[in-house]
């Protein structure tokens, strides 16, 4: 009865809201806002919009750098997996990539924006002895026109999160029998992972993906700080005209929030097209029989691409956590010249409570999400229903632009007379959090051999029993994992935080983006390490307690 | 019968007032006793960009201050962007909340107040009833009355007071520019060495607005709402500055800093060796927050430089109004306002007129150090008043169409 109902409290908890959103984005587009003083219908906007200066640009390099991000990011992930053969060194460099996810996406590109830059640690610790530089050489390296720093940036990020749900989709699917089997055919190894197990892989990991391309396409944090700025990214763009403070070019970024949609939907099309045309052509290689060529290069391609991605986010993360000890360091020293625990002295006494309310606001919901996409999941597996196309709805709320919708989550909550305080910041959070847990588990839920169940209930096992006894155990590390990034996405969140928190529930985002928007590198430094803890924690246990729960049974381990 | 009629019209009477109370709770603006009884016990949110620790660790001074002398709770709600509080009020108005607002009060500068005053959106007039007012001289202070040229109409009750300077290194420049003739020079000859916040940043806006200034024989104008046929003759000259500055610039002007924080970056990272701040104190700040190298020094353009003030706004929506003029008004006092002007502290410019203090008073500033980097206020030159909105508006237009893409 409760499971019967879950699929549609969980529908209604996020359309409702996402339908208020919506509605406040597209009047105000189409010009009727009447606190502004608009009150009629009209083109106003979009003509606005039209004639905006580089907007073209802005529209491709939103659609491109999303589509080329995902793409590279994939590509390195299925590269790696092919050549992992289980050693140390494939286990080692798996091992560091998982924590990278829990470092902030603006704290990643102010780590790479220092490394990379002409003034930065690359060049500081070459010059001047090899390069002669005293002055960092007037090189366009961060910021550049092409959005080539910005798709770096987003790799970097991508890659761990796509690595993380490939594992926790790889537990179900056997792939060493796979492979053992296609070597005793003569495969190489690499060819024989990508011919025997990618094809049954990536539909797992296919909702996953799609998050990545709408995040890519939309993403504002991280291109504000490594994108173009001649102009920005379609999404810096609208931020820039609804925080403008001519109130009326709030009508003119409704219309851009509205494009942003159709960009994002159009990068997602194309990648959708793309993968037809990949499943086409690639049916006659699969089927070829070829059984070398290629595999030599997948095995050094996948380990060196993926020790790069590592290697550079750590050492982003290391200047980071120099500059949160660095007193002043003039070009080109390669060190600060003086230490000092100034930053952190003065950070560390007023985050207690920003500590305490992003842990217990993440906690909150991600067991509410939790609770709700189990229940929905496990209403579906008993009846066997397909994947519902209302699941597409769950999906809205990550590529609406934000600013845009939430300003509508407002209204509706202050119309129905809700204050701002910590239920409706969970409740925000949710919008976010559902989404994120439900893609990372669906489908390990669903692909989950279904005999194990039958073999319960046929052996007289109420089917509760059968659920807390035999499906939750088996899916025991992607619940986790799911777990640890929805707790991971809510405590990123920062606009939800301020608007729906009526700036009372202060969290340790809330505190590292104000802190940001000053620009004091150390500062931030402190703030994003702070804020990069609580994630850490949270993918620590998930890749922990299956290891402790399941020391005896190593194929139920999951992700390691 | 008639008893019950009678109960039921005291029921409607005792509903109608429970409606009319929240109404009653906006203070009498011109009874500060009574604001001052009303402001005690309650919570005031008060929203302010927290970009700047310094800036923070002052607020939370002036709540220490405030809960002392007035038990008023102060909450700093700590904003990257002034918006997302106007973003809030405007959801309130739309959602029919005139009453029990959570925003109490806000950190505005002349743009948002100009936009916030324009779409009904702030309580008052309150600022020229506060005790604390006369202080700023306003009969003879257009910035106390004019943010922006706007009039200010008592919706704002004046801060902090500042103008836009330059700061150098001078490790790496022998001498600085004078005015924006010898600052192209010496971009041509120093190229990469010298940039500006992207346009529409209010910084960036401030540098080709004195670009502007500067460059103009007949500046009047620019006081004025700006007429449409004016335009081109006016700025030839400014874009004629810029077009031949750009190639010069850091990155040859393919990519700009975002807002003056960037700037400062750049500065520390040597990769450009002269920038500029809308706070005198900012470069002496820097050196103490290991920001930039202890050989930076400001200095102003001959002809002056713009500034502008900024102010403390109540929505019309505020909840709490009586404790958010309370502190407005403790914000104006000398201790404050001198405790602010101390660098150590925060090192913002007074909006108090000297002459207006008394002598005790006025030795709380002569008594502060102003560190290093920092021009005395007798240094800082004429201050240029900023122009009529709809000219930083047309200009911030124009500059997107020419240079971007």
């Amino acid at each position: 009865m409760l499971l019967r109902l879950a699929p549609w409290v969980m529908i209604a908890l996020l359309t409702a809201p996402l339908a208020a959103g919506l509605l406040m984005v597209l009047l105000p587009a189409f010009g009727y806002l009447p606190v502004l003083g608009g009150d009629t219908f009209h083109l106003e906007a979009w003509q606005a919009l039209w004639a905006r200066a580089g907007l073209h640009r802005s529209i491709l390099l939103s659609y491109f750098s999303g589509l080329i991000t995902t793409l590279v990011a994939l590509f390195i992930v299925v590269l790696f997996l092919a050549a992992n053969q289980g050693t140390w060194l494939d286990r080692a460099i798996r091992r560091m990539v998982s924590p990278l996810l829990a470092i902030p996406h603006a704290a990643v590109a102010f780590g790479l924006a220092f490394l990379i830059a002409p003034s930065g640690l690359l060049v500081r610790w070459l010059s001047p002895g090899l390069t002669g530089w005293e002055r960092p050489p007037d090189l366009l390296i961060v910021n550049d026109p092409l959005g080539l720093a910005l798709m770096a940036g987003l790799v970097l990020k991508e890659v761990p999160f796509l690595l993380l749900m490939s594992l926790a989709a790889l537990a179900q699917l056997h792939p060493e029998r796979r492979v053992t089997l296609a070597r005793s055919l003569g495969y190489a190894p690499g060819i024989a992972w990508l011919k025997c197990v990618f094809p049954a892989l990536y539909p797992l990991i296919r909702l996953p993906v799609y998050a990545v391309i709408a995040y890519a396409t939309s993403v504002v944090d991280m291109a504000l700080i490594l994108g173009p700025t001649l102009p920005p990214t379609l999404s810096v763009s609208i931020i820039t005209w609804f925080n403008d403070p001519d109130l009326n070019r709030r009508f003119m970024a409704s219309a851009g929030a509205v494009l942003q949609l159709g960009v994002t939907l159009a990068a997602l099309l194309t990648w959708w097209l793309g993968e037809q045309a990949v499943k086409h052509l690639s049916q006659r290689w699969l089927v070829s029989g070829s059984r070398l060529s290629g595999s030599a290069a997948i095995a050094f391609g996948g380990r060196a691409l993926l020790s790069t991605v590592t290697l550079l986010a750590i050492s982003a993360l290391a200047g980071l956590t120099l500059f949160s000890v660095a007193g002043f360091w003039r070009f080109p020293d390669a060190l600060p010249g003086t230490f000092t625990l100034d930053h952190w002295q003065r950070i560390l006494p007023s985050v207690t409570t920003p500590l305490i309310n992003t842990l217990s606001i993440g906690l909150t919901a991600t067991m509410i999400a939790a609770f709700l996409v189990v229940a929905t999941l496990e209403h579906a597996a008993r009846h066997h229903l397909p994947a519902r196309r209302a699941q597409w709805l769950l999906y809205l709320p990550l590529i609406v632009p934000q600013v845009a919708f939430l300003f509508g989550l407002v209204v509706a909550a202050e119309s129905v007379g809700i204050r701002p305080q910590h239920a409706l910041v969970v409740a925000a959070h949710l919008l976010f959090v559902v989404p994120y847990l439900y893609l990372s588990l669906s489908e390990a839920y669903r692909r989950l051999d279904p005999r194990w169940v039958q073999v319960a209930l046929s052996l007289g096992v109420p089917p509760w029993r059968a659920f807390w006894q035999i499906r939750l155990p088996l899916l025991l590390a992607p619940l986790l994992t799911a777990c640890a990034v929805s707790l991971a996405v809510s405590i990123g969140q920062y606009l939800p935080t301020l608007l729906l928190g009526g700036g009372r529930v202060p969290t340790i985002t809330t505190e590292a983006v104000a802190m940001a928007s000053g620009g004091n590198r150390r500062l931030i430094a402190v703030l994003a390490l702070l804020q990069a803890l609580l994630p850490f924690i949270g993918f620590s246990l998930a890749l922990l307690i299956p290891r402790l729960v399941w020391a005896k049974r190593r194929q139920m381990r999951g992700a390691a | 019968m008639p008893n019950n009629r009678n109960s039921l019209r005291a029921t409607v009477a005792m509903a109608m007032l429970a409606l009319a109370l929240p109404a009653a709770a906006t203070p009498d603006t011109n009874d500060w006793q009574s604001i001052v009884a009303e402001a005690e016990g309650q919570t005031v949110y008060w929203n302010a960009w927290a970009g700047e620790e310094r800036i923070n660790t002052y607020i939370s001074w002036v709540a220490q201050q405030v809960d002392a002398r007035y038990g008023v709770e102060l909450v700093h709600v700590k904003l990257g962007d002034t918006s997302e509080a106007v973003s809030r009020v405007l959801a309130e108005k739309q959602a029919g909340n005139d009453e029990r607002g959570s925003v109490d009060m806000i950190w505005i500068n002349g743009e948002n107040f100009a936009a916030m005053k324009a779409n009904g959106l702030l309580f008052g007039p309150w600022a020229e009833a506060m005790p604390y007012y006369p202080l700023t001289d306003p009969d003879n202070t257009p910035a106390v009355r004019y943010d922006w040229t706007i009039p200010v109409d008592g919706l704002e009750s004046p801060w902090s007071s500042s103008q836009v300077v330059f700061y150098y290194d001078t490790a790496l420049v022998e001498n600085h520019p004078n005015n924006m003739a010898e600052l192209l020079e010496w971009a041509t000859l120093n190229p990469g060495e010298f940039t500006y916040p992207q346009v529409p940043n209010f910084l960036g806006n401030a540098f080709i607005t004195q670009a502007m200034l500067e460059l103009s024989d007949n500046t009047e104008l620019f006081y004025e709402p700006m007429q449409e046929e004016d335009f081109d003759t006016a700025t030839a000259a400014l874009w004629e500055f810029l077009d031949e500055l750009h190639p010069h610039l850091w990155r040859s002007g393919r990519a700009f800093p975002s807002n003056s924080a960037d700037l400062r970056s750049l500065m520390g990272d040597s990769e450009i060796s002269i920038a500029l701040s809308f706070s005198a104190t900012e470069a002496s700040g820097a050196i103490a927050n290991y920001e930039l190298p202890d050989t930076v020094r400001s200095y102003v353009h001959d002809s002056g430089m713009i500034g502008n003030m900024s102010f403390m706004a109540i929505p019309y929506n505020a909840q709490h109004k009586a404790g958010a003029m309370v502190v407005a008004n403790y914000l104006m006092s000398p201790e404050a306002q001198a405790e602010k002007q101390d660098p150590k502290v925060w090192g913002s410019g007074t909006i108090l007129a000297m002459d207006m203090l008394s002598p005790e008073e006025r030795a709380l500033f002569d008594d502060i150090d102003l560190g290093i980097a920092t021009l005395p206020p007798s240094e800082l030159g004429e201050l240029l008043g900023q122009p009529h909105p709809s000219w930083v508006d047309a200009i911030a237009e124009a500059w997107q169409t020419r240079y971007v893409n």
